[in-house]
């Protein structure tokens, strides 16, 4: 597993792992990703909950790939939940609320050409965590946080 | 939990060289006390340990051929790559007529439940329009495989047995229909594969397999071919034989199972793509598919490591037999008496696969803060160990051994490049030197003391 930086803080409380994500490059989509999904696997968390955290960190790196120049996924792992930050150096969003909208999407024709940019992104991102921050400033970057509970929570 | 493996490893036989524990899906073996080991909880029984293995020392066990006679009816199961692997001259009837000389009393095809299992698939596919893809429930090494690697898919494996153990409960309840006592059938399986073996003896989502044995299918190959050149001239007639229909008899190669399911679907064949899929799939990447069909083997069944004949050769002679079925419709030579018919609602009644059960080999400990310790460990071994993943110690890999001393199996000492150091008899300064040539310069500057 190349680009592992992990740290621990504390008596066992957090776990921080990070990966690059290069803008442009389509075949390694998916490559941070799957390396966090494979920690989160030994890490014995429940199945579904991995699949949820495996499909919202996939879509933000594919965001990351698509929009930006370059970013990085980090990962703090805790007993309590899972956060996922994917910061990017880039355009960033203009109207981060229409980009929340299923179907919206500034995706260049190039992208689209290779079965991205179907503007599902954000939104299913929204979908599959308990949690989503977004923040961003245009001209310069993104940063999307996504928080998943390991245990159900309470209402 | 105990798990049935149909693979052995002779002892006597194994070299214990390193193959096996490379080309393991699961990182199921090691190599230890200078032979292979296997890790039964991570074995999928799909035989890829079997193809590379330089001195054959994995063996498939079976029961002996003589088990049938304990039998009154004594019912061959048979896939249809049993036939492919016999050339085009020899008609399907010799080759039953061959069975039934050897002992069996009656021989079925696994594949006349094929029809029922369409249906049953396409009716899943429209009542259960929230789960996609459905993963076909049909090779019993995939099953595991996602019971094991891929836990978050389990819901995803079509809840409906596969045609053998359909073939089998058609085939019991017409001889019951006849008025033959359950307690004098005998059903044997001839397998192609391991992983089948697997199946009727520790079956997943059902609690009893309703098959008696399995015969090896390159056993019974072997015994037929002898019997078909002994008796060249006459050959007993076989009386009413089922005729496979074209489309059940290339069932089980790639494609034969997907083209009959309605939506998009996939075809899959061979343990390394499939994973490849799976992995994709998980991370949600795929798009969106109804059904994949998925098979372990290269050619599917074809590949069976049990299939005697090349895998190519046999796919295309069961394609030729599948072509030939039209030429003897058109001349009358076929009688349609599709005796699975008449069961049709029994068959589908049974037909349901209970809970698959996910059975994660990742997790490094149940509890998670425990885990995320191990876990720690693990990466600080792997740190300093050479990451050349040579296979020395008899782990697959580096992280491999460095999970194996986490989780007590092994120490780090049994990486040589570690052991050189612990032993103190050459300087690790100097190992490292020796190795440069070979690794490059400062390759294993991570091993050195700081």
């Amino acid at each position: 597993m190349s680009g592992i930086g992990s740290g621990i803080t504390g008596e066992m409380k957090e776990m921080t792992y990070a990966f690059p994500i290069e803008g442009g490059d389509f075949i390694k989509a998916g490559h941070a990703s799957s390396n966090i999904k494979k920690i989160l696997n030994q890490l014995s968390l429940d199945p579904a909950i991995i699949r949820r955290i495996a499909v919202a960190m996939y879509e933000a790196e594919v965001n990351v790939v698509a929009h930006a120049y370059r970013g990085s996924m980090k990962v703090f792992i805790s007993p309590e939940k899972i956060r996922v930050r994917v910061e990017d150096e880039g355009p960033g969003i203009p109207d981060i609320e229409k980009a929340m909208q299923e179907g919206y999407s500034t995706a260049s024709e190039k992208v689209r050409e290779m079965g991205f940019g179907a503007g599902m992104g954000l939104s299913n991102i929204k979908k599959n965590t308990d949690k989503l921050d977004i923040r961003s400033t245009i001209n310069k970057g993104t940063v999307v946080e996504m928080t998943t509970f390991t245990k159900p929570k309470e209402a | 939990m105990a798990f049935h493996h149909a693979l052995k490893i002779q002892e006597e036989v194994c070299i214990g060289c390193t193959h096996c524990i490379k080309a393991c899906p699961t990182e199921a073996l090691r190599v230890i006390g200078g032979k292979a080991n296997l890790i039964a909880e991570r074995c999928v029984d799909c035989g890829e340990c079997m193809r590379v293995c330089p001195v054959n020392a994995i063996i498939i066990e079976e029961d002996d051929f003589s088990k049938i006679f304990n039998y009154e009816y004594r019912v061959a199961l048979a896939p249809s790559v049993f036939i492919g692997q016999f050339p085009r001259n020899i008609t399907s009837r010799k080759i039953y007529s061959g069975m039934l000389e050897d002992g069996f009393t009656h021989v079925y095809e696994v594949e006349h439940s094929t029809g029922i299992l369409k249906e049953l698939i396409n009716n899943y596919l429209a009542k259960n329009p929230d789960i996609r893809p459905v993963i076909s429930s049909f090779c019993p090494a995939i099953v595991r495989l996602i019971q094991v690697r891929f836990p978050s898919l389990v819901g995803n494996i079509l809840p409906v047995k596969a045609p053998l153990d359909l073939a089998a409960i058609a085939f019991r309840k017409k001889l019951a229909d006849e008025g033959i006592p359950p307690e004098q059938v005998g059903l044997f399986y001839i397998t192609p594969c391991a992983a089948k073996i697997a199946a009727v003896k520790s079956p997943v989502g059902e609690k009893k397999s309703p098959i008696n044995g399995v015969i090896n299918l390159n056993t019974l190959y072997n015994r037929i071919y002898s019997v078909i050149r002994r008796e060249e001239k006459a050959y007993c007639v076989v009386p009413e034989k089922e005729q496979l229909l074209p489309d059940e008899m290339v069932w089980t190669l790639t494609g034969g199972e997907a083209k009959h399911i309605n939506g998009r679907c996939l075809s899959i064949d061979g343990m390394s793509n499939a994973i490849e899929f799976l992995e994709k799939l998980e991370n949600g990447t795929v798009g969106n598919f109804d059904y994949l069909e998925m098979r372990a083997c290269d050619e599917s069944c074809a590949g069976g490591i049990l299939s005697t004949n090349n895998r190519f050769l046999v796919s295309e002679r069961l394609h030729n037999r599948a072509a030939q079925y039209f030429i003897d419709k058109n001349e009358g030579k076929i009688v349609d008496n599709k005796s699975i018919l008449a069961n049709r609602d029994y068959i589908i009644e049974n037909a349901s696969l209970g809970t698959i059960e996910p059975r994660s080999i990742m997790k490094l400990d149940e509890d998670m803060v425990q885990a995320m310790r191990k876990m720690k460990k693990i990466e600080k071994i792997t740190n300093f160990l050479p990451g050349i993943d040579c296979g020395a110690c008899g782990s697959p890999t580096c992280r491999a051994l460095a999970e194996d001393v986490v989780q007590g199996r092994a120490r780090t000492s049994d990486c040589v490049f570690v052991s050189i150091k612990v032993k103190g008899g050459e300087s690790m300064n100097q190992v490292v030197d020796y190795t440069e040539e070979i690794w490059g310069k400062d390759r294993f500057r991570n091993m050195l003391p700081e």
